[in-house]
């Protein structure tokens, strides 16, 4: 059914990196990320849109990446967990995930960490039911979750003043 | 296009629902059409007493709008469908064409006076949402038609309503979901339209409760008649979300606390609504 499907040539930033590719129509971004770009930073937890542990910043927007094609997201700016550290240092959404231990076997760090990242680039001082609704879309299996909520919590006294 | 490209093409607007279901090779088309690259097709307006929203508008953007303030029924929807991620990305128009039985969309816009524009190589149309959800996973549009907006009527003043969905955890489609909008003056009902989702084929509109609340002062005993009607109105079926007997219970107890919260945010006060989950 496939066989006459030509590849399509997109261009999309990652991590502030611009690239230009040809990706099969059925690629799926997450498979971009990992197979073509070498970013295996991205997990693929569930595959049928539930866990988010393939959450990445799509123009600063989360989205489950094994959910859109990667020919969607020609023309975007993609942030994954790799994009997180600055210059040898820890982006403080990862410091704070470490030093509350805020991750056990840490498969779904890197998703939840992007999903925590979009919630406080818009509020600055969430309370605690806006941060368990911003990783609602987020299964961790380890935790209990209550050691990501404190790391939230951490993070966002530390970004403020930045 | 769609006309030429015939019954295997499938439109891909927010992908949440499509795309998993292509994964499971339950929907196998031979053509994807995306339509996210046609501008112009994701906004909300407000004009002469309506407001409308682009098909490609997301549940996040909806969530976010203030323009939606009026209508708070259609708040308590978009900011609880599945989670960010998928509100990121869903949309309005892709989950009405959709007709999922478990689709948030449907069962609130069943209590307003909602219309669906479609748009084909005929020209425009519009039809009544309630005319545009046919069946289960069946709409109104034609083969080669499309959602092109959702127009929704604001309610006069007095009527409001509430949406609570229950589910099981938050990426889920509800169990069972109730949407109630009144129109009050004092403590006299003017008005009732109650849609009960996920306990049939399509939302449900529950005839009996609005003729148990018309004209008639909300009482223990008005309530009661009516959230016995919406009972008797479900249609559930046992499935892994739990058996029928349980999501009747489950309905009971939404419509009874969508009503309450209704009459209070009627008299303007604040009362919180939305999916319930763990």
């Amino acid at each position: 059914m496939s066989e006459s499907i030509e590849n399509i040539s997109i261009q999309v930033k990652v991590n502030g990196k611009s690239y230009s590719r040809s990706v099969e129509p059925r690629k799926l971004l997450v498979e971009f990320l990992r197979e073509d770009l070498d970013l295996t930073g991205t997990h693929v937890g569930c595959d049928t849109s539930y866990c988010g542990a393939c959450t990445v910043l799509m123009n600063g927007a989360a989205v489950k990446s094994c959910t859109v094609f990667a020919v969607q997201a020609d023309g975007t700016d993609i942030l994954t967990v790799e994009g997180l550290e600055k210059n040898g240092e820890l982006h403080p959404i990862q410091k704070a995930f470490g030093d509350c231990y805020g991750l056990q076997c840490g498969y779904c760090t890197p998703g939840l960490m992007l999903s925590a990242l979009q919630l406080l680039s818009h509020n600055k001082q969430p309370t605690e039911n806006e941060m368990r609704k911003a990783i609602a879309g987020n299964t961790c299996r380890c935790t209990g979750y209550q050691n990501i909520l404190k790391a939230i919590h951490v993070a966002a006294e530390s970004m403020k003043g930045a | 296009m769609l006309g030429q490209l015939g019954d295997d093409a499938k439109l891909l607007a927010g992908g949440q629902s499509l795309i998993p279901l292509m994964k499971l090779r339950f929907a196998n088309p031979a053509h994807l059409v995306d339509l996210n690259f046609i501008s112009g097709t994701s906004y909300i307006k407000q004009d002469n007493g309506t407001i409308r929203f682009g098909a490609l508008t997301r549940h996040a953007e909806i969530e976010a709008s203030p323009l939606v303030e009026t209508i708070p029924i259609l708040h308590d929807c978009a900011a609880g469908i599945a989670d960010v991620q998928v509100r990121n990305r869903g949309t309005i128009g892709g989950s009405l064409a959709e007709a999922d039985p478990s689709g948030d969309w449907a069962t609130v816009l069943f209590t307003l006076v909602a219309d669906v524009r479609c748009i084909g190589a005929n020209g425009e149309r519009t039809v009544s949402v309630s005319d545009f959800i046919k069946d289960a996973y069946t709409t109104d549009l034609a083969q080669d038609e499309l959602v092109s907006e959702v127009e929704v009527k604001i309610p006069p003043k007095g009527s409001s309503g509430a949406y609570l969905a229950f589910k099981r955890s938050a990426p889920v489609y509800p169990t069972a979901s109730a949407a109630v909008q009144l129109t009050m003056e004092g403590d006299v009902c003017q008005d009732a339209v109650i849609a009960l989702g996920c306990v049939g084929l399509t939302p449900i509109r529950v005839k009996d409760a609005v003729s148990a609340m018309r004209g008639q002062p909300l009482t223990e005993k008005t309530v009661a008649s009516a959230v016995e009607a919406a009972r008797a109105a479900a249609d559930p079926q046992s499935d892994m979300r739990g058996s029928a007997d349980y999501k009747r219970t489950l309905v009971v107890a939404l419509v009874k606390r969508a009503i309450d919260i209704a009459v209070r945010r009627a008299r303007g006060e604040q009362g919180n609504a939305g999916h319930i989950y763990a």
